[in-house]
């Protein structure tokens, strides 16, 4: 079944962040792929976009559901994962080697109120 | 019926020069392309398929005979209320007299439909529970959007700024788009694990935003078939912090003729006839979705409305078309939401199954849907795992099969279904679980449908562990088999473009 993999930080809306110096990685858990099926279609957003904790900044339709992407932390998108666009299954292939946006942190305290993979995995086996 | 031949698509069957009909030499005498200007006319000739009469009607009929409708079997699809079509409602709307109205034609010679208008206008306030309604919305989602009109009016008229919408995470996709249309921002109301309202977390929202609430939309009994047991509490707290309630009738069908919406608080609905009073929809619409208020919101109701008047003693004359020429400045046109009075086809139908069944009858529509949905959950929860216990109202939700060892999914039960000659449930809806597989069975069925259903439903539960890859390759009896639907959703082919041959 659904993939944890450890150093990240998850939230309950079932997005990673992998954090590299000051900057963040952000897709979504294997578990969420899993849940979502086969993916179709990625709404992402465009550098120097603004992204929220809390809020939502895109949206991974598969052909069960479309769903909103939460950001897990705040910042300003440097990068958008541009494979997705024509690939949107490489979420399915491998969510956590497949970041949808790269941001750069502006407030790196966020990342306590995250689950580590432990926490994350008893979240997904409630 | 050979499916080869005909099942081509109408193109395919072309050949050059064959014809299906003959006109006179001198048909278009009249008119030539020659009075249209030179931007308009065609340069080279309509790519029409040339087939003959014959040909025609085979492959239109072959056509048909894919088509899956309530009329050729069991069709359970949850959320949407697939009753049957009564004969009686197509008759009544196909009567000359209505069927040839024009909606510019005055009101003194269509007495008679305005009435019918009326009195379902009528019909429908007593069974909500409200005070009255417009007809004019022309389907579901066109309702909630002209409901939420009518609470932004009234904010509005009050000079009260409210631009929040809260919805539970459990509703009907149409909720937070319609309040997005409508300009309005979405808030979403947690859920409890059972499926109903979290009351503590919407406590806390009115507490940090209660004086900036619009509305809250509500289903009732909820997308997952449950009726919200805290619903009186839940309009109780709106209605304190100033906001409305809005109550989606996508599952009215549960508590028609035992309960009524206005009662519970709910100050705006939406009913779709094509759904609880017995209308076709899906591929045989076209649907309605009457607006109701509660007694204070009448005037932000749309115009035309069909009003009753003293009679004329002149003409006879007891119903008039209020067109609304002006409200607070705005013309009657600007006050309408969409073309003239809505599909009154489908008004007919609706109240002809109003009036079949009658005052006593129509109350046992909720119970009897509710008993099907109970009873097909009590005898499927072996084989199918039922996340939420208890009463169901008039839809039971279950989370794919209880054994999910050899990987059969809902979307692979689903298909088999097909096999043996029954519609699909609705699948992976509602979203709180991962394999959601929701059963309406409505009213109408009779034990030995639903028991030969329930048969199937345990047959196929037994397949998926006997021999697992013939449910995963479902189906096989159907004029087509398991369609790739990421390449459809990613690649979707939706028009026909190939040159026909010269032969």
């Amino acid at each position: 079944m659904a993939k944890f993999e450890e150093g990240l930080r998850y939230s309950e809306s079932h997005e990673y962040v992998r954090v590299e110096g000051e900057y963040g990685y952000i897709g979504i858990s294997d578990y969420a792929q899993h849940a979502l099926g086969n993916v179709v279609y990625v709404d992402m957003p465009e550098v120097d976009d603004e992204v929220t904790a809390g809020e939502e900044f895109g949206a991974v339709e598969s052909v069960k559901a479309a769903s909103d992407l939460i950001s897990p932390v705040s910042g300003t998108v440097v990068e958008v994962n541009e494979a997705l666009e024509d690939t949107p299954e490489l979420l399915n292939e491998d969510a956590f080697a497949n970041w949808i946006i790269k941001v750069q942190l502006s407030d790196p305290a966020e990342l306590e109120s995250l689950m580590d993979k432990a926490a994350y995995e008893a979240f997904c086996a409630e | 019926m050979n499916r080869t031949l005909y099942g081509n698509l109408i193109f395919e069957l072309s050949k050059k020069g064959r014809k299906g009909y003959s006109l006179p030499q001198d048909y278009d005498r009249t008119h030539t392309t020659a009075e249209l200007p030179e931007a308009l006319r065609r340069k080279e000739a309509a790519r029409l398929p040339e087939c003959d009469e014959l040909t025609v009607v085979r492959h239109y009929t072959n056509l048909s005979h894919n088509n899956f409708g309530v009329n050729d079997g069991f069709y359970p699809l949850g959320s949407c209320t697939m009753k049957y079509n009564p004969v009686i409602n197509e008759e009544i709307a196909g009567l000359k007299a209505f069927a040839g109205l024009h909606p510019l034609q005055p009101a003194v010679t269509c007495q008679g439909a305005l009435e019918v208008y009326y009195n379902l206008q009528e019909s429908l306030a007593e069974l909500a529970g409200l005070s009255e309604f417009t007809l004019n919305p022309c389907a579901g989602a066109h309702g909630e959007l002209t409901g939420l009109m009518v609470i932004r009016a009234y904010h509005e008229s009050r000079g009260d700024v409210r631009t929040k919408v809260l919805i539970p995470d459990s509703a009907h996709g149409t909720n937070p788009a319609s309040a997005a249309v409508c300009g309005l921002e979405v808030v979403e109301v947690k859920s409890l694990a059972d499926g109903t309202v979290d009351v503590e977390h919407l406590r806390q929202l009115l507490s940090e935003m209660g004086s900036e609430v619009a509305a809250m939309m509500m289903t009732n009994p909820n997308t997952l078939g449950i009726f919200e047991p805290r619903v009186l509490e839940i309009t109780k707290m709106i209605h304190e912090a100033g906001g409305l309630m809005y109550y989606d009738g996508a599952n009215l069908n549960a508590l028609l003729g035992e309960c009524r919406p206005g009662d519970m608080g709910f100050d705006v609905m939406h009913i779709n006839l094509h759904k609880t009073f017995s209308t076709p929809h899906g591929g045989g619409g076209p649907g309605s979705g009457p607006v109701g208020v509660r007694k204070g919101l009448e005037q932000f109701l749309p115009m035309p409305r069909v009003v009753e008047a003293p009679t004329d003693s002149c003409t006879g004359e007891s119903y008039v078309v209020d067109w609304g020429k002006s409200f607070e400045g705005k013309r009657g046109e600007e006050l309408s939401v969409g073309n003239f009075f809505g599909n009154f086809g489908v008004m007919l139908k609706a109240y002809a199954y109003i009036l079949s069944l009658g005052r006593e009858h129509i109350k046992e529509v909720g119970p009897l849907a509710t008993l099907n949905a109970n009873y097909i959950k009590e005898r499927l929860r072996d084989s199918y795992l039922l996340p939420i216990k208890g009463l169901c109202k008039h839809e039971v939700v279950f989370d794919g099969l209880v054994d999910k060892s050899t990987g059969v999914t809902t979307m692979d039960v689903a298909k088999r279904l097909l096999d043996y000659g029954y519609h699909a449930p609705t699948i992976y809806f509602p979203l709180l679980f991962h394999e959601s597989l929701m059963i309406e069975p409505t009213e109408n069925e009779s034990k030995e449908t639903i028991d030969a259903f329930i048969d199937v439903m345990h047959k196929i539960a037994e397949e998926a562990k006997t021999d697992p890859e013939l449910v995963k390759t479902a189906p096989h009896n159907t004029p087509i088999g398991r369609v790739d639907d990421v390449l459809a959703a990613k690649q979707p082919v939706t028009t026909y473009w190939k040159t026909i041959a010269e032969s």
